[in-house]
């Protein structure tokens, strides 16, 4: 079983990111659980939300805390709480920044994580550029089918055609290639 | 009237520069003894009318009590926002306990200050009751409690901040919710999109059918005036009602710095008439400045989008047009005009 | 069809499958993406001849849904927690007069203090109002429970109660395997009311009933229930018939042929419960678990059957009955009325507090070796609770409980976990 986090705040998509990525793993044909840490948030408090995705029937309902990869929309949780938590060193993280990680001072995390599942992309620049609005969550999803390799970004454009219709569906899809061409591009290098 | 109508008008609005008045004229808010009711540190959205109004009704309720203040709220956005665990952002002594039950409550509050009055040998209590809730746990759910609070007169302040719908469940339909208006169980689908256009429930005339001392509306658009309002309710006894206009950026899925000016584009449509009350009888309006169209008003909510889309629902819009006319007709918003509805009561002539 | 969807999406589908024609709308979480989502479904004419109605709270929720039964029309609501406390009058009400309404309870906690999170205490508050309750596992089951439901209630002319748990299963994205419109038609027959205000026929409905008739129609009222015993796994039966599916019925044993211990639980709770016995197996520890699927009425006879071979008996309830303890684990010990088990009972998940593997490892190990309590509650912060306790023994002004309590906690907890 493989379980995600995904951070950000109210507003941003978290829930309806975890949502699109079960979503693109079901239209894989696997089995995949997403849910929201429950509250009553409002516009821009630190929301939570969770995916797991797996070959057979997930039953476990507690929340996730020992990630396999995290997804972080909004860099400025990084000082407000541990998003971190429960993360292995061979975990994934995929964060939202125009910033590197030694900037946001994450360098002993980076150390800590193999370089080729660290990846930073600005989601939120892309989607101003496509969609016209901060929604981090699905660029994001795009850098993480890179980087992960758990899902294509075939499903990832089909999770979102799902979700979206019209001109905000062909803005997500396109800030979600863009952004996986880009971490692509970022694992490649680590790899070099 | 006791207060001055203040006009600034370089920066083209109502803004009112407190610093050139004389400090009695000034707002309670401008005040460095405000009493901040309710702190900072609540988690209201950014440009939230509610949180505004809130802050500035119970802090003049408060300046008008001398502090002697107890609040009573209803289930909603600002009993969530406001208590975020572990901290409160209220800094007076306030009670929640339902959604539908605020006015009783606030009914058993002032009863309870009565006794203790009366065991004190003092002929009137000083501790004075404000119950506040949102539309929902006023006009729908609460409905009941608040007429009863009505009808026995009780020596409460009850403060209603309409913001058209329940928000705090993720914006469904309430009796306030406005005709054609995108909720979540108004969605606009099929052959009548959004919200049914149904006969509407004036909540502030129906308190005003109660023959009850003081109602007033007011709108976060006019803070000055929702000040002075507060203020003559709390020089008053017996059930009162304030029905404050809160836009809700979320719900109305309008841009959070326009919350201020779509608060005055429902009043200089009409759409929101904003008047005050005593003893059935209008006895006070807000005119309207710059009569502004509907459009003006309805073009900046996503919730009314599906009126402006390929094709515009002229005749939707036309209805609200006319909804709006017929306010300035009733409630005489315009040049001299005098208000036609109310409950004349001879004997408070 | 297999869709990924909010499981409130898979019940609002299958509601809409199953042709209702009056259907009550009032928001409260986690209720109200059910709702919301029929009341699209209607508005968009893709539910056809059915009435949407935006009531103007939970009694008239129930109200309506009471006039529109009695009056021959499928009618559907759904509430949780406050909402299904203020509507207690007409609940009761409801199932006295024999009205086959459906009602979703998406259950959550109920307060004061305020609490949107899940917990059974809404649902348990009402187990004696006469409606059927049932509970689902997954969203699956919600689904096809919510089906079988309308069947249910329409035979008996009895309200049904579907309990699912509030945003573990209402907003949790899973698979859903929604039916077709062929297979429920096929299934649920047109609803033909046993009772119904006809002007053709005109009867009286509710009646005044003195002493001389009223332990009658009170027993009658148990009586049906103990008929739904026998119908609950017949329409199951029948269901799996044509769904090809395995949903409902009365309880639901997981690895309980030989199990020395046995947990018994009611709900979503049930799958991170079947994990840490998979996982406690492995180690070769003796456990498995029984799920109670119908809850009102309590299947005694078939919980005494399947726990004729345990050793002791954990129940594992979402909810507490305060000066007692277990609500469920009461009905449990009258189920093994004069059978020599322990019976321990685990009060968890209250006001949605998490219930981790690692903590139901604990718990399923201490009773294991008969070393936990007789009321056992899960993961609760004692230091919390004694400087509480100490606060009131030594300050008569002690203050608001709750309010002290997230004050010694002193920050917001974090949102993981
Ligand atoms: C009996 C009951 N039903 C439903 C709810 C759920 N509920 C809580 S707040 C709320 C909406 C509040 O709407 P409104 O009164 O308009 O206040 P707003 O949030 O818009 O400020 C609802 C439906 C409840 N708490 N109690
Ligand atoms: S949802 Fe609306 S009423 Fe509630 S806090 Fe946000 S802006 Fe205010
Ligand atoms: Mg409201």
């Amino acid at each position: 079983m493989f379980q995600v986090r995904i951070h950000g705040r109210g507003g941003q998509g978290v829930v309806t990111g975890a949502e699109m990525l079960s979503i693109a793993a079901f239209l894989e044909g696997r089995h995949a659980q997403a849910f929201p840490s429950f509250g009553s948030e409002r516009t821009g408090a630190p929301v939570v939300a969770f995916c797991r995705i797996a070959d057979k029937e997930i039953r476990l309902r507690e929340p996730v805390m020992e990630p396999d990869a995290l997804i972080i929309q909004d860099a400025t949780l990084l000082h407000q709480i541990d998003v971190f938590a429960g993360l292995s060193a061979d975990g994934y993280v995929v964060l939202n920044t125009n910033h590197s990680f030694e900037d946001l001072g994450l360098g002993d995390l980076a150390k800590r994580i193999r370089p080729e599942r660290l990846v930073a992309v600005s989601a939120t620049d892309l989607s101003l550029k496509h969609v016209g609005r901060n929604a981090p969550n699905v660029p994001l999803l795009g850098a993480f089918a890179a980087v992960s390799g758990l899902i294509s970004l075939d499903s990832v454009v089909a999770a979102i055609r799902d979700k979206f219709s019209g001109k905000v569906a062909d803005g997500n899809i396109a800030a979600a290639t863009e952004a996986y061409n880009i971490a692509k591009a970022a694992m490649e290098a680590a790899h070099a | 009237m006791g207060h001055q109508d203040v006009k600034f008008y370089q920066t083209g609005t109502f803004t009112v520069g407190n610093r050139l008045l004389p400090p009695e004229q000034r707002s309670v808010q401008s005040e460095i003894e405000r009493t901040n009711s309710l702190n900072c540190g609540h988690r209201a959205c950014q440009g939230c009318g509610e949180a505004l109004g809130a802050r500035y009704a119970i802090d003049a309720a408060m300046r008008a009590t001398n502090n002697q203040l107890v609040a009573v709220n209803a289930t909603g956005c600002l009993e969530v926002f406001s208590t975020p665990y572990p901290e409160t952002s209220w800094q007076i002594p306030w009670i929640h306990s339902l959604f539908g039950n605020a006015a009783a409550v606030a009914t058993g509050v002032a009863a309870a200050a009565k006794v203790r009055a009366r065991k004190a040998g003092q002929q009137l209590p000083e501790v004075r009751v404000i119950a506040q809730g949102g539309d929902g746990g006023t006009t729908d759910i609460g409905f009941g409690c608040l007429s009863g609070m009505f009808e026995r007169n009780d020596d409460v302040l009850y403060i209603c901040y309409d913001n058209q719908a329940y928000m705090n469940t993720g914006v469904q339909r309430s009796s306030a919710t406005p005709p054609a208006a995108r909720t979540a169980t108004t969605m606009p689908v099929g052959e009548h999109p959004g919200n049914d256009w149904g006969q509407g429930k004036n909540v502030p005339l129906i308190a005003m059918a109660h023959g009850i001392p003081y109602v007033a509306t007011a709108s976060v658009s006019d803070l000055r005036d929702l000040e002075y309002k507060v203020k003559k309710a709390m020089s008053m006894r017996g059930a009162r009602y304030i029905h404050i206009f809160v836009p809700c950026p979320l719900g109305w899925g309008s841009a959070s710095h326009d919350t201020i000016k779509l608060a005055r584009l429902a009043k200089e449509t009409g759409l929101f008439p904003v008047f005050e009350a005593e003893y059935g009888e209008v006895t006070n309006v807000s005119k309207i400045r710059q009569k502004q169209p509907v459009e003006a008003y309805l073009r900046l909510q996503r919730r009314f989008a599906h009126l402006f889309g390929k094709k515009p629902q002229v005749e939707l819009i036309a209805r609200f047009q006319a909804m709006a006319d017929q306010n300035i007709h009733k409630f005489g918003l315009l040049g001299n005009d005098k208000a036609v509805v109310g409950f004349p009561d001879s004997e408070h002539k | 069809m297999l869709k990924q969807c909010e499981g409130s999406h898979a019940v609002a589908e299958a509601v809409a499958l199953s042709r209702p024609e009056v259907i009550c709308a009032y928001p409260i979480s986690p209720q109200t993406h059910i709702v919301e989502g029929l009341g699209e479904m209607v508005k968009a004419g893709d539910i056809k001849n059915c009435e949407y109605i935006n009531v103007e709270s939970e009694f008239a929720a129930m109200s309506v849904a009471i006039g529109s039964s009695a009056a021959g029309a499928r009618t559907y609501t759904a509430t949780a927690s406050q909402g299904l406390l203020f509507m207690v009058e007409a609940v009761y009400n409801a199932s006295g007069l024999g009205l086959p309404i459906v009602m979703t309870v998406a259950n959550r906690a109920i307060g004061a203090p305020i609490n949107i999170w899940n917990d059974h205490s809404d649902s348990m508050s009402q187990r004696d109002c006469g409606w059927i309750q049932i509970f689902a596992e997954t969203n699956q089951e919600a689904a096809d429970l919510h089906i079988q439901a309308f069947k249910l209630a329409e035979e008996l002319s009895l309200p049904v109660m579907v309990c699912m748990d509030g945003f573990i299963l209402t907003h949790a994205y899973e698979r859903v395997d929604i039916p077709t419109q062929e297979q429920v038609d096929k299934f649920l027959p047109p609803y033909s009311p046993r009772q119904v205000l006809d002007p053709a026929a005109p009867v009286s409905i509710g009646a005044m009933v003195g002493p001389e008739a009223f332990s009658e129609v009170r027993y009658l009222a148990h009586a049906k229930q103990m008929q739904a015993l026998e119908l609950i796994p017949k329409i199951a039966s029948e269901f799996q018939e044509i769904f090809g599916r395995d949903s409902g019925g009365l309880v639901r044993p997981y690895m309980l042929e030989d199990a020395e211990t046995v947990v018994i639980a009611l709900g979503s709770v049930l799958g991170t419960i079947k994990d840490t016995i998979d996982e406690m197996r492995a180690d070769g520890i003796s456990i498995g678990v029984l799920g109670i699927n119908s809850f009102r009425p309590f299947p005694v006879s078939a919980i005494r059957r399947a726990l004729s071979h345990a050793k002791r008996i954990v129940v594992l309830e979402k909810s507490l009955a305060v000066g007692i303890g277990g609500i469920v684990a009461t009905d449990v010990r009258m189920a093994l009325d004069g059978l020599d088990k322990r019976i321990y009972t685990v009060v968890a998940g209250l006001g949605g507090r998490n219930i981790t593997r690692s903590s139901l490892h604990r718990v399923f190990r201490m009773a294991m070796h008969d070393q936990l309590e007789a009321l056992h509650f899960l993961d609760l912060e004692w230091s919390i609770v004694n400087k509480e306790l100490d606060r009131e023994r030594t300050t008569r002004r002690s203050g608001p409980i709750a309010e002290n309590i997230l004050r010694d906690l002193g920050q917001t907890k974090s949102n993981v976990g």
